[in-house]
């Protein structure tokens, strides 16, 4: 215990801080570009695979097709692949490109599934009754159907965002300067295990709490209980 | 010329027919009740009159105009004469009563929001309640709920409002408010297709009774040769069964 507080005085030194700093930067931008991205072309996908909104049916398929391949390919592998296709186009782009490339359709298509789970759960008669008054289906989801999916959504969305930020460490592999990939380069450079890991552990917890907070506030916010 | 000409209408779910070589003519402020065994196409039609199903074949006309069903375009205009109350009220929950009525006036024919609200207050003031304004759905009982529906209907002005079994979803003591609403807006003329298993309530407001089975018309008449004098085996075996309660 002694030893590890001796040495913790070295491994907070000023460049190991900044060191760290610029990780967890690169974790939460990750994240929230991963996280956003992915919700918002997810959110698309679903609207795209409702038939209560689009018609043209290769569309909704394409829609399908797209969320059932990317929900089954593991995140690692679809690392390789991303970074592998970048190549192959022969773009240069940064490895922080990748990862968040990867995570943003690894994100779309799991919420997709989200949020068509909570379109679904809205009772037809809703597109029925908005369909009979005249409404478009684009009008009808915004001022009907969503407001009351949020209910549905939230939850496991934020269950699966906090997951996704966890999930960024693998972005370790490729050499993204995340927390992972920090706490594993101080490691190597003698630090004990204890302190490196036990630090981000620490920041990841900082960064997935507040998610936490955010998602109940939203929720709140969002879908108050009596909105059935 | 009548207000509504359905002629030799035809409507499947699926594979399965549901409305066969339906015919129907209604009058200007005529009130029809379509009476029948469950699953006869009662709710069907006034699914199809609406739009809400595609028809297979056949023809509809509103004062002499052929309803298109084929395109958006054509549907937009069919669904502006046409207003629709659910056996479920279908109100939407995330709004309050007032809410739901000036809703599609607002949004969809983009009416002056001031004008359609005091319109909307006037009209739930018709449906008795002028105090219930600011509830949402699951504050109110179903009987409320469904005037509202009522009212929402009324506040798109349309040429012909279509009941589809206001009152089944209701508890028995809420049915008559409901009924009350109807008979209101029956004694001011406006056309109404209304189908209901009220039969006592049918056969005081309703100008023609139409009596459907297995997805065909088998008989139409006022209400006195609907009830008392069946010209058909199958319709007085159903008035016989309804009536004997």
């Amino acid at each position: 215990m002694a030893a590890l507080i001796e040495e913790a005085g070295r491994f907070y030194s000023y460049y190991n801080l900044i060191y760290l700093g610029k990780a967890f930067l690169f974790t939460i931008l990750l994240s929230f570009a991963g996280c956003g991205i992915g919700f918002v072309l997810g959110a698309g996908l679903a609207v795209m695979r409702h038939p209560r909104i689009v018609s043209f049916a290769p569309l909704r398929w394409f829609a399908l097709l797209y969320v059932e391949l990317f929900r089954r390919i593991p995140f690692l592998v679809l690392l390789m692949v991303v970074f592998f296709a970048f190549q192959l186009a022969g773009a240069d782009v940064t490895m922080f490109t990748v990862a968040a490339t990867t995570v943003a359709l690894s994100a779309s298509a799991f919420s997709a599934e989200n949020v068509r789970a909570g379109l679904e759960s809205i009772h037809p008669n809703q597109w029925d009754a908005a369909e009979a008054m005249n409404m478009g289906g684009l009008t009808a989801l915004r001022r009907v159907v969503l407001p009351q999916s949020w209910r549905v959504i939230i939850p496991p969305s934020m269950t699966y965002s906090v997951g996704l930020v966890k999930a960024t460490s693998i972005a370790s592999q490729i050499g993204v300067l995340e927390l992972t990939y920090a706490a594993k380069i101080l490691n190597q450079k003698g630090f004990s295990a204890a302190l490196c890991f036990g630090t981000i552990l620490v920041l990841y917890f900082c960064l997935c709490y507040p998610l936490n907070l955010f998602a109940t506030s939203l929720e709140k916010r969002l879908a108050p209980s009596r909105n059935r | 010329m009548p207000h509504l000409a359905i002629d030799n209408l035809n409507a499947d779910y699926g594979a399965t027919p549901i409305l066969r070589d339906v015919d129907l003519s209604v009058e200007r402020g005529e009130i029809v009740a379509i009476i029948g065994p469950s699953g006869s196409g009662k709710s069907t039609l006034l699914r199809v009159l609406t739009g809400l199903l595609k028809p297979r074949s056949g023809r509809v006309e509103i004062a002499g105009e052929v309803v298109n069903y084929t395109s958006a375009a054509a549907l937009r205009k069919v669904r502006d004469r046409f207003a629709i109350v659910f056996q479920q009220y279908n109100l939407f929950q995330n709004m309050t009563a007032l809410r739901n009525v000036t809703i599609a006036p607002t949004i969809v024919k983009k009416r002056n929001a001031a004008e359609v609200e005091r319109e909307a207050r006037a009209l739930l003031e018709k449906v008795g309640l002028s105090h219930r304004i600011d509830a949402y759905p699951d504050e109110m009982s179903g009987g409320q709920q469904q005037r509202v529906a009522i009212a929402r209907a009324l506040a798109l002005k349309p040429e012909i409002l279509l009941l589809d079994e206001v009152t089944s979803a209701l508890d028995p003591e809420l049915v008559a408010e409901v009924l009350d609403t109807i008979r209101t807006l029956a004694s001011e003329g406006m056309t109404m297709l209304i189908v209901s298993h009220e039969m006592a309530f049918v056969r005081e407001v309703a100008t023609k009774v139409v009596f459907m089975a297995d997805g065909r018309i088998v008989e139409v008449g006022p209400p006195a040769q609907i009830f008392d004098a069946p010209q058909t085996e199958r319709c007085a075996e159903f008035v016989r069964r309804i009536l004997r309660h």
